[in-house]
């Protein structure tokens, strides 16, 4: 990597540092979240769902201990759409023009910035994992670090499907609706929640669309690695979901459509 | 080396924005680029910048095809529509623009200070944008597209909406770099004052270049687009 590429990466994941050390709440909001999911349905489901026998958990092993993996998911897919609510916001404002009229390839300039937003991501997954385990959730400790790179693919997958996303919405106010319409299907759809041995006991339909979902597939590659383990089938679904996203949200944004649109309007 | 060189440029949205546009820029020169609202002046800027791609024609920029890290390297921008992130100080809206065109640190700081002394606006660096007024924003604007010393700047209706006092302040300073500094400005206005005797002046109109010349006067510009319009 070139001087210059480094120093453009650097000033790019300072300018999203900033933005969210000035968005308080954003913090806030991150935990409570999966908070609310783990203390209130976590308790409220433990003895409802029988996880026996599921990998790569032993016997006995708690509801909340299941759905922690899950919902540093939930952490990572908001903060992905968060990034992409930033590139529209970005877009209508206009400061998305200075960062595609610097001199390195588009490509690199949105790869930056999705790593920026994993950067972002990182204090919130693990402020909720502290949380946890003050609840009495409390993978080996080792686990922490191997989640790391887990963390960081699964961010960088539903960035990039946020960077995606951002380049096919039009317009900021129809960017609500939309995460909406990813966020919760893709979050309830998915092993997050409930083994896929239990989905597809109560629906065989369902069970596929959670096998197939790649969602699912982040959330199983964190989950093995807080316990140390690999997940072959999920990294390889989730490194190639992040390749396709990223390919497809560069195409659109150097092909310049997004900006077409915008001025063929005016 | 010419500086700009654009031939034979279309491009069409739903309909036609520009036809056949050509005309080039010597280096050092300060040109304006005059047209109503509606011209085309936008859209020639963007496929400039490369954030359009080319339909027809050709645009090559510092001898580079336009879009290129080349030619995008020796370039400054400044577009009609304010591009300051209002949640930043004025210090790390620079920084930003700075670390995108690779300045170290300690070269970004020396030219920041440098350019915003020469604004008047030294005591603001550490303020949030937000409460900078429009004229200000406008002149840190200005700042941050000249940060990476450019040798073309291009500038799109970069005064509309302020007060006499900062556009003045504004085009004192971007001609001031055509004539101190060697850069190369491409001003794009629909505002007929900002012409002076002796300025190089291409009317854009409806998409074409209607006049390229260097002296028309700022008082029959008027007129004169009432003509066009009729």
């Amino acid at each position: 990597m070139t001087a210059k590429a480094l120093r453009c990466f650097v000033g790019i994941v300072e300018r999203e540092w900033l933005r969210f050390l000035s968005q308080r709440g954003r913090f806030f909001a991150s935990l409570v979240r999966p908070l609310v999911w783990l203390v209130i349905f976590g308790t409220g489901l433990r003895t409802m769902v029988d996880l026996s026998a599921t990998p790569p958990y032993g016997a006995g092993v708690g509801y909340e201990d299941y759905i922690v993996p899950g919902l540093v998911g939930l952490v990572l897919l908001f903060n992905g759409m968060q990034t992409a609510l930033s590139m529209v916001f970005d877009r209508e404002m206009g400061s998305m023009k200075v960062l595609l009229v610097s001199p390195l390839p588009r490509w690199y300039l949105l790869a930056c910035r999705l790593m920026a937003g994993v950067i972002v991501a990182l204090p919130q997954v693990y402020a909720f994992l502290a949380c946890a385990w003050l609840w009495g959730v409390r993978p080996p400790l080792s686990g922490y670090l191997y989640a790391l790179p887990a963390v960081v693919l699964a961010g960088l997958m539903l960035g990039a499907v946020g960077l995606l996303l951002s380049s096919l919405v039009e317009q900021l106010e129809n960017f609500a609706g939309v995460m909406n319409f990813v966020i919760f299907p893709v979050f309830f759809a998915s092993t997050a929640l409930y083994p896929l041995s239990r989905l597809g006991e109560a629906s065989a339909v369902l069970a596929e669309v959670a096998r197939f979902n790649p969602f699912s597939h982040a959330v199983e590659l964190v989950r093995f690695a807080l316990y140390g383990r690999l997940d072959t089938t999920a990294l390889v679904a989730t490194i190639a979901m992040t390749v396709v996203a990223m390919t497809l949200a560069a195409w659109r944004y150097d092909s310049g459509r997004i900006l077409r649109r915008q001025l063929g309007a005016h | 080396m010419t500086a700009l060189e654009i031939r034979d440029v279309s491009h069409s949205y739903r309909k036609p924005a520009l036809r056949g546009v050509s005309f080039s820029i010597e280096p050092g020169d300060f040109v304006l680029l005059l047209g109503l609202n509606g011209a085309g002046k936008t859209t020639l800027f963007s496929l400039i910048a490369g954030l359009l791609g080319l339909q027809q024609g050709s645009i090559r920029v510092l001898g580079h095809e336009a879009g290129r890290s080349a030619a995008l390297a020796g370039c400054g921008f400044v577009f009609q529509q304010s591009a300051l992130d209002l949640d930043l100080t004025v210090a790390q809206s620079l920084s930003y623009h700075a670390a995108l065109h690779g300045l170290s640190r300690g070269a970004a700081r020396v030219r920041i200070e440098q350019e915003l002394e020469r604004f008047g606006l030294g005591s603001r660096l550490h303020e949030l944008v937000r409460t900078l007024s429009g004229g200000q924003r406008r002149r840190v604007e200005i700042a941050r597209a000249l940060l990476h010393r450019p040798r073309l700047l291009l500038l799109d209706e970069a005064t509309v909406g302020l007060d006499v006092p900062s556009r003045r302040a504004i085009v004192q300073r971007v001609r001031a770099a055509c004539t101190e500094e060697g850069v190369t400005a491409l001003w794009a206005t629909h505002l007929p004052d900002e012409v002076e005797p002796g300025d190089r002046t291409i009317v854009l109109h409806e998409g074409q270049v209607r006049d390229d010349r260097r002296d028309i006067a700022a008082a029959s510009l008027p007129d004169y687009f009432a003509r066009l319009a009729s």
